[in-house]
Parts: structure tokens; sequence; C-alpha cells
């Protein structure tokens, strides 16, 4: 059986036939880098899970820009719409306080986002450098109190509410907030402020600064992208909270987006399918925004939280 | 310009001089800069929670502070309330039911996400929509996407072929409680995901290299490189996810409320009816209250998982 290989250019890369390389063959069960096994370990589970994640949102989508007679019409494909309307998007904004309910969850959400950046900058940089007795178990329990839900809180909260006379003012919330705002922020930046060296901040203070002035000018720009990934995470947080401004807003122009369309676009059993998805739609933007330009920064934000601890 | 006449000295003091050394001593600068964390999480946070436990032991109904009644509240709802016992079940049901499949998914999601392939910022953007998006405004599409009459889901399986007839899904205890768990694991599988992916992306790729050297398949360094180095990520989301889950109020509360005929409740439901509709804020109280051991216990293992990886 003298077949001879046919002359091709000597590359030792190219192993000859016969001699005892590994099969090309994936090994048992393993998928190889072929073009069915790329699409099988990436494309068709990718897009499965993009469907199943996005379909909502389509819908809420489709559903907005359909017209009244078209929404409860499944004669033909619900999954389109023939003719698009912008009908639900006006009334929102003519028939209803959708623009003052987005004002009022924006006011909330910046100056909840403020305090509680303001607070936990100042207690991370004391919980993570600052040497005294009881640091510590202060420090575990502010991430205790992170984990004491609303549910827990939000009965006797109406009676403080009450006392401070701030029942349909945006205080109420602007002040609730940040207890559960400033715990998860504190503890996301003690982990940033732990990653920054010691020498830095030393140096700085041997020239004789302040130890406020080294956390201004030295330590929080250096933590800036922990800072941001708590601002971006407690601005979420109070965008979508709903219970507290359930329960202390009741006046129509003091709601915010969450209880005004829950309140308001649903009248006993009547749901106003067209302008609660278009007010659904309108109320995710701002973080659907915040969070595509913003993604690596969350994860990067979550490798902190979660691994640094 | 000082500073560049005399470098000597601006190396010696390019900050102010400060006069308050009093502040710089670590102790009162670190109780001064806690200061404000301490007032607000006293304030707004721990009384609360005291009068909550006191509320919890009186008959208060809205608008009236009640007289201290022991624990009869408590003895009520243990007692003379089945809504409140489906209450605490499904609590427990949503809460595991949710978790394993959150853990599943979140976990296969990271793996694939974790290849190289185009648009890959993109993809991972996409997938966390559901998590960021108000929990309220989502669950409204996905109980209009689930309506009795008009249900999207039940046209698509009804025109594929997927199913003879529509599910009611909010019509009957159970398909309610099933609801229940898709939602919340379509909403909180992309978080368990994007954790695990960070988690995935920081384990060192020379393990990998070493073990395809010594002819692991895929599986094998799977079960022995990436669960192993997974673990802390993976125990931390997990605990923090139960502990959210097992408090939920909105998702439940816009997709249910309890409906049908206060089958699908949750303790967290169940306490704003008691408290806010049927004005009973001592019931309501102690409802809500019973959810603190289960916290207590679970907060418990957070903190000593945490403590172990310091």
């Amino acid at each position: 059986m003298a077949i001879q290989d046919p002359p091709r250019p000597s590359s030792p890369l190219v192993p000859r036939r016969g001699t005892r390389e590994p099969s090309p063959r994936p090994r048992g069960h393993e998928i190889g880098d072929t073009t069915f096994g790329r699409w099988m370990r990436i494309y068709v589970p990718v897009l499965l899970m993009l469907l199943v994640a996005l379909f909502p949102f389509y819908w809420m989508l489709i559903t907005s820009f359909k017209s009244p007679s078209e929404l409860l019409d499944f004669s033909q494909s619900p999954l389109f719409v023939i003719k698009p309307t912008l009908e639900h998007y006006r009334h929102l904004f003519t028939q209803t306080n959708f623009a003052r309910w987005t004002l009022n969850t924006a006011v909330v959400a910046v100056a909840s986002t403020l305090i509680s950046l303001l607070c936990s900058i100042l207690a991370g940089y004391s919980l993570a450098r600052l040497r005294y007795p009881g640091a510590s178990a202060i420090g575990w329990g502010v991430f205790v109190t992170y984990l004491v839900p609303p549910t827990l809180l939000f009965l006797p909260l109406v009676l403080l509410i009450r006392e401070l006379h701030l029942f349909n003012n945006l205080w109420s919330l602007i002040l609730t907030y940040p207890t559960f705002l400033i715990p998860f922020s504190t503890w996301l930046l003690i982990g940033y402020f732990k990653s920054i060296p010691r020498e830095l901040e030393e140096s700085a203070l041997m020239d004789g600064a302040t130890r406020v002035q080294a956390l201004l000018r030295i330590i929080a720009p250096l933590a800036f992208p922990g800072i941001l990934s708590a601002a971006m995470f407690a601005f979420t947080l109070s965008w979508n909270e709903f219970l507290y401004s359930l329960i202390f807003m009741n006046d129509t122009i003091a709601k915010t987006i969450p209880v005004g369309v829950t309140s308001e676009l649903i009248r006993g059993d009547d749901f106003f399918w067209g302008e609660l998805m278009a007010a659904s739609l309108l109320g995710s933007l701002p973080v659907a925004l915040l969070y595509s330009f913003f993604v690596d920064r969350f994860v990067a934000g979550m490798t902190a939280g979660a691994v640094k601890g | 310009m000082d500073t560049v006449s005399r470098p000597a000295q601006a190396a010696q003091a390019p900050f102010p001089k400060s006069h308050i050394r009093f502040f710089e001593r670590e102790a009162p600068l670190g109780f001064l800069l806690l200061a404000p964390t301490l007032f607000m999480l006293l304030a707004f946070l721990a009384y609360p929670f005291m009068v909550g436990l006191w509320l919890s032991v009186t008959d208060s109904e809205v608008g009236m502070i009640g007289r201290f009644v022991g624990l009869s509240n408590y003895r009520f709802e243990f007692l003379n309330d089945p809504v409140f016992l489906t209450s605490v079940s499904n609590t427990f049901v949503y809460t595991a039911v949710t978790t394993v499949f959150k853990l599943v998914l979140g976990l296969v999601m990271a793996l694939v996400l974790n290849q190289a392939f185009s648009l890959q910022r993109f993809v991972r953007a996409a997938l966390l929509l559901p998590w960021i998006i108000p929990t309220v405004l989502s669950t409204l599409a996905w109980r209009w996407m689930f309506d009795p009459t008009f249900s999207v889901v039940n046209w698509v399986l009804t025109h594929s072929g997927l199913a003879a007839r529509g599910v009611d899904w909010l019509g009957t205890p159970q398909t309610a409680m099933a609801s229940l768990i898709i939602v919340n694991v379509w909403r909180g599988a992309p978080f368990y995901g994007i954790s695990f992916l960070a988690g995935l992306q920081i384990i060192p790729v020379e393990l990998y290299e070493a073990a395809k050297m010594d002819g692991a398949t895929r599986w094998h360094q799977l079960l022995n490189i990436t669960l192993p180095m997974l673990r802390p990520v993976l125990l931390v989301v997990l605990l923090l996810s139960t502990i959210l889950t097992f408090a939920d109020f909105q998702l439940p509360f816009v997709l249910t409320n309890g409906a049908p005929y206060s089958s699908s409740h949750v303790l967290a439901t169940w306490a704003y009816a008691q408290a806010i509709q049927g004005g009973a804020i001592g019931i309501g109280a102690a409802v809500s209250l019973v959810l603190f051991p289960v916290l207590s216990i679970v907060t418990a293992a957070v903190l000593i998982v945490l403590r172990k990886q310091d």
C-alpha cells in the first residue's frame, strides 16, 4: 500500500497522514468549533434568551401603537400593528397627569440618590479607612439593615410620616428611600475604598492634608467608578420603588409613575391597556438608556459588590 | 506664583494647614463621618422597626392607636386565618421554586455569554433589561400578556400548535402561582446571569489551559473549575435574592393581588391587604413580622458566608 502523500509544502504545523495526532473530530459530547457547534453553543441559546427577555417589551411597544379596536381584534395576527396610532400617548399626556408623575419620580430619584451618595461616601470612608472602637460592628450593622426590606417597615412608617405631616409630599419619599439605598451603596463603596492603596492617602497626610481633604482630593476621584456604580444602583432603585409611594401618595399630582399608572389607568376591572403600555414604555426608558450606556460599569459594580464583599 | 518660586516649601505643604486637629484623630472623625448615615438609618429604619414590633401587639387600626393585646394578633393569624396560612406556604413556594429556576437559568446564561461572539455587549445589555425595568411596569405587560380573553401567550401557544387550548393564566389558584413564578424568574434570572458572568470573568484562564492539557472535557472543567471558583459569587447572589424574593411585594401585588379567591397572596400582599385595605394595622404588622425570623436566619447565613470570604 505504497500510496505516497502528494508533495506538499513542508509545514511542521500540518500533521502528515499516519502520524499519531489526535483526531480532529470532537471528543465525546464536546461540541467543537465548527459552524454547527458555534450555532449550538452560542447563537441558538442567545437568540432564545433574547426572544424570551425582550418579548414583553415588544408587546408593550406594539400595544401602545394599536387603536382600541385593533387592540381587541385577534382575528388577524396580534403580533403586528396594522394601523399605528399615537392616540394612547396623546391621551396619556392630555387626559392624565403622566407628565407630572414623571417629574415627581425624577425629582425623588435624583434627590434620594444624592442624599444616599453623600451619606455613603462619608460612611464608607469612615468604615474602610479609620480605626476606632466599634467600627467593624457598625459596618456589619449597616449591612444587616440592607436586609430589612420595606415590607417590614411600611406600616410603622405610615405613622411616622403622619406625625411629620409629610403625606402627599415628595419629602416623605426622599427621606425614606435612603434607608434601602445607603446600606447598599456604603457596602459597595467600602469595597472600592479598600482597594485604593493606603500609601497614596498617607503621603497626602504627610504633606499636611487633613483627612477630609485626602478623602475629597485623592480617595473620591480614584473611587469614581465605584461612586458611579452606586449612583446608578441608587437611581434605578428609587425610580422603581413602589410600596412607599403607593402608601404615602394619594393626591394625583403627588404620585410617581408606578403608582399613578396602576391607580389611575386601572379603574376597577377596566384596564386601559393602550395607555398602560404606553406609560410603561415611557417610564422604562430612562433606566433602560442609563444601562445601555453603562452596562460594563454595572458588571464591574457587581463584581466589586459581590466578590470584594 | 508662590509654588514656582519656592518649590521646596510647596512640596512640604501643597494643602492648606487645618487647625481643627481634634477631628484628625481617627475616632472623632470616624463617628462624625458616620453621623448622617446613622441618623437616617436610626430615624427611618431602626425606629420604625421598633414601632412595628409594638404595633403588632396592639389592636391598632387606621387613624387610631390601639391598646396592648399581647400576642393575640399572632394567635388569631395562625389559628383563625386560612388566607394567612395559604400566604405563608405561597411565600415559601414562590421563593424556593423561583430561586432554583433563576440559579440554573442564570448559570446557563452566564456560561453562554462567557464565550466570545460579536455583538456581545449589546446582547448583555438587552438580556439585563428585564431586571432593570421598573417591576411594576414590566409586570403590567405580563398581566396584559396573561389576559383572560386577549392573552397573546395563549394566541402563540394555540396558533403554533403547542397547545390545543389556551391556559387560564390568572384564573385558577395553581396557574396564578405558576404565573407569579414565571414572571419572577423572567425578571430575576438576568441578575443571576450577569452576576455569575462577572464572577466567571475573574477566573484565571491558566486553570482552564492546565485542565485542557490534562485532557479534561468541558463538562469536567465546569464541575471542577468553574463551579468551585464561582462559589463566593453564587452564595452571595443566592442569599441576597432569597431575601428580596421572600419579602417581594410589587410583583405579586400587580400581577394577582391574591386573586383568584385570595389563593395567591404572599405575606407581603396579605399584610398590605389587612392593614391598608382592611384597616387593621396591628394585624398587618403582625403578618409582615412573620417574615422576620426567616429573614434573620438568611441574614445570619449571609454574614457567615461573607466573613468566611474575608
